[in-house]
Formats: C-alpha cells, sequence, structure tokens
C-alpha cells in the first residue's frame, strides 16, 4: 500500500466514523420520541389540553400548567430579550478593550454555566422575597430570564460579528450615525442569528424545571394566570409530578405532556430557522 | 424587527384574552358560597391526596382557589413557619427546629393526621426461598456495617442460596428511604451505600422484576401497581409475620414499616372560613380520597377524632 492509498483509507475510515457518530445521537432521539409517541400519543384529545390535573389520570389535563408555561415563555422573552441584545450591543459595538469588558466577557461566560438551581436560589431571595412578588410569575420569569441571558449575550455578540465590515463601513462613509448603523444595518443583517440564539435560549428556559421549583411554582393549580402576580404551574413541573405517581394512567398521562413540550420546542426551532433563511436571503 | 415585535405583541394580547376557564361546579354544597385563596405546600408523598381533596372541594365550592406545591416536608415547613402558606404536607411530624422557628414567628398550629403509607419490602417472584423477614435481618442487610460484607443471601438466612443479593432502594433525598432507615436501622439517613438507589420508583419495579436475587423496598402503592412483577414479602413484627395490606397498616400490625401523613393547619388561617370549611372537607373526605391515590385511610374513629381536635382548634383561636 502506497502513502496515497493509505491517506485515502483514513479518509474512509474517518467519513464512517463521523457517520456512526452522527447517528448514534440521531438513532437515540428517534427511538426516544418513538417511546414518548407509542406511550403517549392515544393520551392526546381536546380534553387533555383544556381540563385541570385530577387525580383520576384519565380526566386530567394540562390547561392551567400548559397556560403557566406560555405566560413564562412570553413574559421571559419581554424581559430577557431586550436587556440581552443591548448588553451583547453594548459590549460589541461601545464597549473599548480594556480589562473592565475582559472582566465582563468572562463573568458572561461563567454566568452561562452556572447549574440552573442556583438561579433558583437568587430568584427566591431576590425577586420572592426581598422584591415581595411572591411566587408569581413574574418572579419565575425574572428567575429564568437570568438564567438565559447570557445564552442570548453570547449568540447575539456571534452574530453581530459575524455582519461584514464593508456594510458597517459604507454605512458610516453614508454619514449614518452610530445609532443609525446599528438600528439600520447591523441589527437587521445579524437578526437571522440572533433570533436563532433568542429561541435556542427560550427553548430552555420552557424546559427547566428546578429553578421555579425552587422560586416556589406549584404542582396543582385550578386556574390559569390572569395576571403577571398570579401563581401558576408549568409543563415540566406537571410532567415531573406525573413522572413519580405510581399509577399507569399517570405515566401516559406524563408521555402525552411530553409530546406537547416537545411540539412547543419543535415549533419554536421551526421558527427560528424560517427566520433565519429569510433574513439571510435579504442580505446575500 | 418591527414584524416581531408585532408578533410577540399579538401573542400575549392571545393569551391576555384567553379567558379562564371556570368549570361549572354544582354547589353540592349546604353551607354558604366562600371565596379565598388556600395555600398548600409541602410534601410530594401527601401532594397526590391534597391534590385529590383539592379536585373535589372545587365542586363544592367553586369559588375558593386551592394552590399546592412541593416543596418537600421540609420545604414546606420553612413556608409555614413565614405565615406564607395555610397548610403544610408533610410526610413526618414537625422537627425541633421548625418548631423554633414558628415559634418565633408566633405561628401556632394543629397537627392532623390524613392517612397511612406503607412500606413494601418485595422480592422477584422467581425467589422462591424467602417468605418473611425479620427487623433484625433486615437491619444487618442494609445497616451500614453491612457494606462489602453482606453480599449474599446465605449470609442472612444458612439454608438459602448461595448467591448474590442485589439491593434496590429510593434515593437518599427522598423521604420513603429517611423512614425505611429510621424503622429498619434505627437512625434515620444511615444505611450502606452499594445498593441501586433511584428517585424513580419504577425503576425500582423494573429492577426488582428484571433480577432473580434482587431485594428491595418501596411505597406500597407502587407494589398494587405491579402485582404480576413482584412478590411481596411478609416482616415479623414481634407477634406474627404481617403483609402490608388496607386491613394490616390501617390497624398498625404491620409495624414498624407504616407512617402517618400529615397536614398542619396554622392558628391565623383558621380565622378565614375557605380554610376551616376545607380541613373539614379533607378530613371528611381523607379516607376514601387516599384510597384512590394508592394510600391507606386510617381507622374511622380517628377521623373523627381529628375533627374534634379541629374544632377545639378553630375555638380556641377565634
Amino acid at each position: 500500500m502506497n502513502s496515497i492509498q493509505k491517506n485515502r483509507l483514513k479518509d474512509q475510515l474517518f467519513k464512517f466514523w463521523g457517520i456512526f457518530c452522527t447517528l448514534i445521537g440521531l438513532v437515540l432521539l428517534i427511538v426516544f420520541i418513538g417511546d414518548i409517541l407509542i406511550d403517549g400519543i392515544s393520551r392526546i384529545d381536546w380534553g387533555f389540553i383544556t381540563d385541570l390535573p385530577s387525580r383520576k389520570a384519565e380526566k386530567s389535563g394540562i390547561y392551567t400548567a400548559l397556560m403557566g408555561s406560555i405566560w413564562i415563555l412570553l413574559l421571559t422573552s419581554l424581559i430577557a430579550i431586550p436587556v440581552g441584545v443591548a448588553a451583547a450591543i453594548y459590549l460589541e459595538e461601545y464597549s473599548k478593550k480594556n480589562w473592565l469588558s475582559g472582566l465582563l466577557e468572562i463573568n458572561i461566560s461563567n454566568l452561562a454555566g452556572v447549574p440552573s438551581i442556583i438561579y433558583g436560589l437568587l430568584g427566591l431571595e431576590v425577586f420572592v422575597r426581598i422584591m415581595s412578588l411572591g411566587a408569581s410569575v413574574l418572579a419565575g420569569s425574572l428567575t429564568l430570564s437570568l438564567l438565559i441571558l447570557p445564552i442570548i449575550i453570547v449568540a447575539t455578540r456571534e452574530a453581530i460579528k459575524a455582519v461584514p465590515s464593508s456594510i458597517k463601513d459604507a454605512s458610516y462613509a453614508l454619514g449614518a450615525s452610530k445609532w443609525q448603523t446599528i438600528w439600520l444595518q447591523i441589527l437587521p443583517a445579524s437578526g437571522g442569528g440572533i433570533l436563532t440564539g433568542v429561541i435556542l435560549a427560550l427553548s430552555r428556559a420552557v424546559g427547566e424545571t428546578a429553578p421555579l421549583i425552587v422560586v416556589g411554582a406549584l404542582a396543582y393549580v385550578p386556574f390559569a394566570p390572569q395576571n403577571p402576580m398570579d401563581e401558576f404551574s408549568v409543563l415540566p413541573i406537571q410532567i415531573f409530578n406525573w413522572i413519580s405517581r405510581p399509577q399507569h394512567g399517570f405515566i401516559e398521562n406524563a408521555a402525552a405532556a411530553i409530546i406537547i413540550l416537545l411540539l412547543i420546542t419543535f415549533i419554536m426551532n421551526g421558527i427560528a430557522v424560517y427566520f433565519r433563511n429569510k433574513w439571510q436571503q435579504k442580505w446575500k | 424587527m418591527k414584524k416581531l415585535i408585532t408578533i410577540i405583541a399579538l401573542a400575549l394580547i392571545v393569551v391576555a384574552c384567553g379567558d379562564k376557564k371556570e368549570k361549572a361546579g354544582d354547589a353540592t354544597s349546604d353551607t354558604t358560597a366562600l371565596s379565598g385563596t388556600i395555600k398548600v405546600d409541602g410534601s410530594s408523598t401527601v401532594f397526590p391526596i391534597t391534590e385529590a381533596v383539592a379536585e373535589e372541594f372545587r365542586s363544592a365550592q367553586p369559588k375558593v382557589k386551592v394552590t399546592i406545591g412541593v416543596s418537600g416536608t421540609g420545604g414546606g415547613f420553612k413556608k409555614f413557619s413565614r405565615g406564607e402558606t395555610n397548610l403544610s404536607n408533610a410526610s413526618r411530624p414537625i422537627k425541633d427546629k421548625e418548631k423554633a422557628a414558628c415559634k418565633e414567628n408566633n405561628i401556632n398550629y394543629l397537627e392532623l393526621e390524613v392517612a397511612y403509607d406503607g412500606l413494601a419490602v418485595l422480592v422477584n417472584p422467581k425467589n422462591d426461598w424467602v417468605d418473611s423477614f425479620t427487623i433484625e435481618e433486615l437491619k444487618k442487610i442494609w445497616e451500614p456495617a453491612a457494606q462489602g460484607k453482606i453480599m449474599k443471601w446465605n449470609q442472612i438466612r444458612p439454608e438459602w442460596p448461595n448467591e448474590e443479593i442485589h439491593l434496590f432502594g429510593p434515593g437518599v433525598a427522598s423521604g420513603t428511604y429517611d423512614y425505611f432507615t429510621e424503622a429498619i436501622v434505627g437512625k434515620s439517613g444511615s444505611s450502606r451505600g452499594d445498593f441501586t438507589a433511584s428517585e424513580d420508583d419504577h425503576v425500582l419495579v423494573q429492577g426488582i422484576a428484571g433480577d432473580k436475587y434482587s431485594l428491595g423496598f418501596f411505597g406500597l402503592a407502587y407494589y398494587s401497581e405491579n402485582k404480576d412483577k413482584l412478590t411481596l414479602i411478609g416482616v415479623h413484627n414481634g407477634e406474627e409475620i404481617v403483609k402490608p395490606t388496607l386491613e394490616t397498616v390501617s390497624n398498625g400490625t404491620y409495624r414498624p414499616l407504616s407512617r402517618p401523613l400529615f397536614i398542619y393547619v396554622n392558628s391565623t388561617s383558621v380565622k378565614q372560613p375557605e380554610v376551616i370549611a376545607f380541613v373539614n372537607f379533607y378530613i371528611q373526605n381523607a379516607g376514601e380520597l387516599s384510597k384512590d391515590v394508592g394510600y391507606i385511610p386510617l381507622p374511622d374513629e380517628n377521623y373523627k377524632k381529628q375533627t374534634e381536635n379541629f374544632k377545639t382548634f378553630v375555638e380556641s383561636n377565634k
């Protein structure tokens, strides 16, 4: 075997290894989703979406948990997106490269690695007790906003960095101010990337359980939140609660609720992909 | 960007308009319609009973909102002692430290037993040698000193097979584990560490069902749901061998592996008529509803006693 053949063989081997690695994750995911679908799909009907939790598995529904999750999602977006994007713009466009910005940067990356339960404890002390918001949707959303802020900031910065400097230079050359350049050129150009980051971050928020349990999200609420100060439950807590019940009917319920939760994240990711493609076409 | 903002705004409006779902509950209650919010938090073990009671209470008093959290018994008492909740679910009696915290905040309370929970000791159905355990034998298997030493069935009784014993039990953070170790080893939270622990009892069921030489314990409700996959083992209570059933747990002969479950009521809450109504409803229906969710009712006279205790407590805090 000469060296060309050897190299080709290595190349082929690596290719198959790569295919194998790609398939592991995919196959596991398919098996998991298939399993959940078999367990839960027959349980999903309109009643399951609109009923309150019950001690009887077959009468139980996810109405309050689903509404709680939607509230949390919307409030968290309203809080985390403006703050996160603004922080990223500042860091990327305004801040000078000195030790302070370096420190900020390291800390933001560190925050992204802090376990979520720690954010729960922070939320309990600061939002629930000191700001006396109680175990409300608002307190839960603020806590989750803190949790996903670092992710949004990092993603937004990456997106802004990816905007070609030719666009910026052209804007300045035409006499645009910094603000005009950011608002009219940089943000639209990086919009797809920012949105992808934001939606991935929100997908994480919608699946969080631990920090919300600490903040005081409930397992049984007979009403959907009417305003940000109301108490709430969320889907992951409902799922967790059902999984720990001995009756088999609740396992089915949990599987069905998992399908709904997966559906929400899939739809969110779908939206992200759609907007990214749309924005990219516009800027090519 | 504008489009995005419009979409978010629209979504918000849609949710804001999605009106609360009023389930028309039949007002079967003969008392006047009450309203208000009752906050309950605490043990996730007691949660299913309180959830069932709250669910039924809705049809009696549709305007009373009962909310239930699952912070665990300790977490529940923390909130209870700060006066943040009206009732606290507990799978063990209140500890001295928690009592002190209540006193500090001037919170007086009443403890009410609502049901029993039995701990089942289980083996694989193919296991044909074990018919019962004594407390000493269970202790010998589970105590910390057994780690790495008691590894085979014939070390417990010589006539049992010379095969490895595989142990399964709930995770060390669970109240079930605390209770079992307290009842068997004598010290809560103290046991050998080399057993398969899982927070998810369904995993334990699978583990024991798939292993001929297994031994495990967990809440009786999980056995009731998996009778065909597991064999229930009786425990010698000092006089006779008893298997946990509705009767033996309820009349106290299945000891020491049965425990009472509690709710705690604070004295300021019983000034609210809806809390009084809810607690009375709870005591009246706990027997039937605890059976529904897999627990064991107290004997009738105990419920009567709880009702009287509660009545006195309400009177004295008027």
